[in-house]
This record gives C-alpha cells, structure tokens and sequence, in this order.
C-alpha cells in the first residue's frame, strides 16, 4: 500500500452518480465505477457525499497574541475536522497582520502544521487605525503572498483611505475586503436595531449602518474598477445593493456567515452572551433574504468568521462580553440545516459557495478545483443522513463559544483528504 | 416567584397579588408596627453597579423593616474596565448565603444573567439593569396611580396615562409601559422621535409627538428625567426648545383633567422636563411615589423569599 494512495468506493461525488475515487500521491488518479482496489488503502464510503474540500474566507485564528483562545495550529484542527482545506487568517491580531514579517509568521506557523494551507489576510491600513496605508505590496510580495486585505473587525471608514486601497491592489490583483459597519452609526451597539432591541434596552446597530458603507463601497469599486469583497452581510438590504451592483458591472464579491443563515436575534432576549457577535443576528427576514442571495449568487461564498473567545470573554453581562462565535466545525451542517428548503439549492451550489467560489476570490489557485482526474486531492466525505449532536468541550477549538452546543446538526463531515492525507477519519483526526 | 427581572414575565394576576400585599404591609406600618420580623434570619445584598443613593436606600430600609440582615455592596465600574467579575461578585455571595440580590447594573440583562446563568442560588431582584428594566419602581407606580385613580381595582381599563420624554434610554418608562399594558391601561407614549426606541409603534402603548393635543385625555402623567448627557445636542437642540416642546408647566398642566395627577420618577431637572410650580403643585404625587416605592419593594422581597405574612 503506497504512501497518501486511496480507492474511495462508492461515494457520490456532487451528491450524483455512485462512483469510485482513486487517489494516488496526493492527486486524484482515476474516478469510475468498479475501480480495482489493486494494493491502495480501501475506503468504504457507501451513502456518503463526496465534495472538494471547503475554504474559509474568514477565520480567525487568534495567532499572534491571544494564543489562550486559539492557535494557527488548533484553529487547523478545527478546519481540517470542518471539511476545510484552506483558511485565510484575518489580520486583527496582536502584533496586527499589517506587515511582510507578520504574515510570514503566520503563514510559516500554518505550513508547520500542515493540517490546512493558511492565507494570511493583510491589514488594509497601518495597525487597523485606519488613517494610513499598511505595506499591501509588500505583503503581496513575501512568502506568504498575500493577496486578500482587509481591517476586519473595523471598518475601513475614511472614503479616500478606501478609494486608495482599492486602487492600490489593484497592481497584484488584490481584492479588499470590506468589514462594513458605520462606526458613528454603530456607537456602543450591541444588537440588531429593531423592535426586540427597543424592547430589551439595548443600544441598535441598525440595518443601515451595514448598507451605507456597502454603498458607498460599490460605487468606490466601480469608479476605480477594483476588486471588492464584502464580508458577513447580514441584511436584506445588504443584498439588494449587491444585487444591484452586480448588475451594474461592480466587480464586487461577498460572503455570508453559516450563523447569519440559521440564527435570527430572538436568541438575544435570552442575554446569553454566546449570540453575542458583530454583525449582529438579525431578523427573520434578513435570514430569508441571505438564503435567497446564497441561492441565487448574489452572495458568492460562505465564510465562517470563526471567532474563538476565551470562556470569561462570554461568561458576563452582556455588555461586557466579546462579540463573535466559532463556525469552523459547525459550519457544513449549519449550512446545510439552513438552506434545506431554499429552491435551487444542492450539493454543487453548496460546493461553489464554500469551495471553488472563496478560492477564486483569494486567487487560491490549488483549492476548490473540481473533483477531477488530475486535481489536487482535496476531498471530503459527508455522511448526509448522519445528524450530530454539538458538545462544545469536543470542539477541537481552543475555545469554547458556539451558539449551537446542543443542537443536532443534520449531516457530518466523516472523512477528509489534504493533498491526498486522509486526514480525518469518521469524524477525528486521524493521526 | 423567585426571581423579579422585568414586569413582562407578570400576570395580571401577579401584578394585583403584589399590589395588595403592598396595600398589607402600608397598613401594618402605618399602624405603627416599624419592624416586621418576617425576613429575620435572612440576608439580602444589595449589589450596586451604578450610584443610586435614592433606590439603593430605599431597598435598604425595605430589607431592614422586614429584619432582613442587609448588606450593601458597591461595585463602580465594569467587569472589564476593572476590579472583580460580575460572575465572581455573584460567587462570592452566594458563598456568604445571601438569600435574595438585588441588583442595579448598566448592562441590560445583567440581573437575568444573574438569575440564571447558574452562578448562584439566591433570589434575584432587578434594581435597575441599564436602559431595560426597573420592575419594582413600575410597581410603585402602580400602587400610585390604583391608590388615587382607583382604589381595589384588579385593572387600570378606563385609565389613560401619559408617559413623556426620553423613553429611548429609560428602563423606568419601559417597565411601565409594558406593567401599564399588562393592567389594561390605555397608554400614551410622547416624546421627540429622537427618544423614542424603533420599534415603539408594536409595543402596547399609542405614540405622540405632541403633547398639548394629548393633555386633556390623560389620568395621570409621568414626566421621565432627561438625562444630562442627552443635552449636548444630539437628540435635541437645546435644553429649551426640549422645555418649551416637552416640559410640564403650569398652563399645560392647567389642560389636564381636574383630577388627573402629576407623576416623575425622579430626580427631576426643576425646570426642564417640569417647572417647580407643577412638581409642588397638589396635583403632584411624586413624594408618594418615592414611598410606594419603598412599600411595594418590601412586598416583593416578602413575596419572593418567603417568609410568614401571618406574623405580621
């Protein structure tokens, strides 16, 4: 039995036809029916959906600084175990991304775990302050080849900063990433702005504070023609500028969060400090809103903001708790669980959402290829009649905060192969 | 009952029972009795988070004439801008035994999160929790307005009362909205839209920007305190314009039934969002209010953590 060599046996690739997948030194070598196993390892995967493996636009993974909530290797765990093959590492670390050295440590920690490729995301400007241009080309240029920015976690408010970032990346095909939230119109908000809100006694983060800047931010790309990707959109407005933008040609891409899907702020009224996360939850109409522009493309991608906390950061008064949930391990089956009534959604739209679609905007050029003879063999295996139970303390994340500790989610990642490793098997690591 | 959070987990039913033991306990110590010796043997913390020397002395007397041993715990600032946790204050006393906490904190939810998020055992008692709830100071105001508007009744149909002013950041307007609703009162909600909360038009009360066309509809009218920090301009333009659009004087309170009483949470800004000539007025019951406070947060410690009424 040669090394990282495989005959998957009948899987469904796409959720299709039965077929079997022969993987040999880390690409896939054959897929048909009745493949002889010859001497590879056998992987029985009747009933089981065989996809690409996914990739994350938008994690965090805490690594430097706040290494007690997560690390880029604990973070990998979460990913491989996820279904992921490829993270990109948002930059609001301590120190910030916003330099060559710091994305090259961060890139180089990832590759020494191996478990997933890392991206770094850049800073877009100097610290995430906001005031001045962080070294983008530089970033662009080092090892780690940074090709997404983005001030995550704070808007990149200031309309000229904006228009020269966009402008700026556009010299290596870079795209920003926009963390849309007017912060004048966001001062001390701690919730979606609606009635519940009023009700509750809590300061709004209203709908519109999202969808000004996301305005503004088309209009921008459009006058520069520049690459913009919008993250966590969280409103139904939100989709409809989209919608609108890229009708008008904007070369704007954008993304959801698994937990803007399924959860709606009524979980608030509980003050549990778990649901606690920037953008916040919103209405039931927003969530309708975001599985229909999943569904129809308006919203390109899926990405997790998995954002791990240390315990006491959710365990206190609302107010004082830190905003953000996991999603890395959660992902799939909150997806899944989410859009299961949406028309026109399958397998291969779920694929193109968390798979080839967030590698074609981070310019991933190894991740999110089609399951195909040839290609990389970045692969997972879901057990689609397979429901799991969510225990926070089994969570391979450092961190403990996720709203859907138990929940049944309805299908499980059982197997993963990175770069033709099988990785995870039924559902662990398999080490 | 084991906890008091906000008035919107009462009933009707729970509303009048407090009211009446209220009504109990005023005529025992207006009878003379100053001590009760119902919560002897029983400690009630007084957990506060923000100055409030007016509510945290009135829980304080409420505790001590039902021989309850009180102790007083100040905490300034948050648990992050420094010192102790608010889980870990709450461990602490539950270590020391504390029957009941009565809690004022600015974080909305902090009282609930108290209650349940498995801390402690103690009974917990909401004093105030940022801009959402002040569910014993709507109860104080209820026996207020029953007291003069309606003696025995076991609702308030029929009744119109006017709420005015900066309802947005006030947990004593939103608790007696929804109390006031709960007892079948016909509210009228009025203020800038600025101070109003979005949503408002789906909460059980008719919104106005205008009071003068409200005034001789209304049974009682509670002015809301506008906060300092509101009067830098964002929310209106001046203290005055606020005063002149807003504020009780003597010719609107002339409008007013001839019955219909003043009410305000206090403390008041004498000349901003009421002259002094109409808080003195004897239409006014804002004293009263300060005592009904007192009386019905003694019923809801007696009703929350026992005790024998029979005693008394």
């Amino acid at each position: 039995m040669s090394l990282n060599s495989y005959l998957i046996e009948g899987a469904r690739p796409y959720g299709e036809d039965v077929q079997d997948i022969r993987i040999i030194g880390g690409r896939i070598a054959e897929i048909g029916i009745g493949l002889d196993p010859e001497n590879l390892g056998v992987v029985r995967a009747e009933g089981r959906v065989a996809l690409p493996s996914f990739v994350d636009l938008h994690t965090h993974l805490r690594e430097p600084g706040r290494e007690d909530a997560e690390t880029i290797a604990s973070g990998s765990r979460a990913a491989t175990l996820g279904g992921f093959s490829a993270v990109f590492a948002m930059a609001n670390t301590a120190p910030v991304a916003d330099t060559a050295g710091v994305v090259e440590q961060v890139w180089r920690l990832g590759r020494e775990t191996g478990l997933v490729d890392v991206f770094p995301i850049g800073a877009v400007s100097v610290g995430l302050n906001g005031q001045a241009l962080a070294e983008l080309g530089a970033m662009a240029a080092s090892a780690a080849g940074v090709t997404v920015f983005s001030d995550d976690g704070h808007c990149v408010f200031d309309p000229l900063l904006m228009r020269r970032a966009l402008e700026y990346v556009k010299t290596f095909d870079g795209v920003i990433a926009q963390h849309a939230q007017d912060p004048r119109l966001t001062q001390g908000a701690q919730m979606n702005e609606g009635e519940l809100s009023g009700i509750l006694g809590m300061t709004g983060w209203p709908a519109v504070a999202e969808e000004a800047i996301i305005a503004r931010d088309v209009l921008l790309a459009l006058h520069v023609d520049s690459r913009l990707h919008i993250c966590h959109v969280s409103t139904a407005g939100s989709v409809a500028i989209i919608r609108w933008a890229k009708e008008m040609g904007v070369r704007v891409t954008a993304e959801v969060t698994p937990h803007h899907l399924l959860l709606t702020e009524d979980f608030v009224s509980g003050f549990d400090p778990v649901y606690k996360v920037n953008p916040p939850l919103r209405s039931r109409a927003d969530t309708l809103a975001l599985r229909e522009g999943l569904a129809d493309g308006t919203i390109d991608i899926i990405a997790t903001d998995h954002a791990p906390h240390p315990h006491e950061a959710k365990d206190c008064e609302w107010d004082s708790a830190a905003f953000g949930m996991l999603g890395l391990e959660t992902a799939l089956g909150v997806v899944v669980s989410a859009m299961q009534d949406v028309p026109d959604w399958n397998w291969r739209t779920l694929s193109d959402r968390m798979s080839s679609a967030p590698a074609r905007i981070g310019r991933a050029t190894n991740h999110g290829r089609p399951l195909a003879v040839g290609e990389s063999a970045h692969l997972v295996l879901i057990d689609p009649d397979q429901g799991h139970l969510v225990v926070a303390e089994q969570l391979a994340s450092l961190s403990g905060n996720t709203p859907y500790a138990g929940m049944t989610l309805p299908v499980s990642v059982t197997d993963v192969f990175f770069n033709g490793i099988y990785q995870v098997k039924d559902g662990a690591l398999n080490v | 009952m084991k906890h008091l959070i906000s008035v919107q987990e009462l009933s009707r039913e729970d509303t009048v029972g407090i009211l009446d033991t209220a009504i109990e306990f005023n005529r025992v110590t207006d009878g003379g009795t100053k001590m009760l010796p119902t919560l002897r043997g029983r400690t009630v913390v007084n957990l506060f988070y923000e100055d409030s020397t007016r509510t945290r002395i009135s829980f304080e007397r409420a505790a001590k004439r039902l021989s309850a041993d009180v102790v007083t715990f100040s905490a300034k600032g948050s648990s992050v801008s420094k010192g102790e946790s608010l889980k870990d204050t709450a461990l602490t006393l539950n270590a020391m035994g504390a029957d009941m906490i009565v809690v004022r904190h600015p974080s909305p939810g902090a009282a609930h999160r108290l209650a349940h998020a498995g801390w402690l055992e103690s009974s917990v008692l909401n004093a105030g929790d940022g801009k959402h709830e002040h569910p014993t100071q709507a109860l104080g105001d209820a026996f207020t307005l029953r007291a003069h508007l309606c003696p025995g009744a076991t609702d308030f149909a029929g009744l119109t009362i006017g709420i005015v002013g900066d309802v947005l950041h006030s947990r004593v307007a939103r608790s007696n909205i929804f109390l006031l609703g709960i007892l079948g009162a016909n509210v009228v909600v009025i203020g800038p839209p600025t101070l109003l909360p979005v949503g408002i038009e789906n909460w059980p009360c008719q919104v106005s920007y205008s009071l003068d066309a409200h005034l001789p509809e209304l049974d009682a009218i509670m002015m809301l305190r506008v906060q300092q920090e509101r009067m830098n301009g964002t929310f209106f333009p001046s203290e005055l314009e606020y005063s002149r659009t807003f504020g009780l004087n003597r010719k609107r309170a002339k409008k007013l039934p001839e019955h219909a009483i003043v009410m305000h949470p206090g403390p008041m800004n004498r000349g901003v969002e009421i002259t002094a000539e109409v808080a003195d007025s004897p239409r006014s019951v804002i004293t009263e209010q300060v005592s009904n406070g007192f009386i019905v947060r003694m019923a809801c410690m007696y009703l929350l953590i026992g005790g024998d009424l029979s005693v008394a």
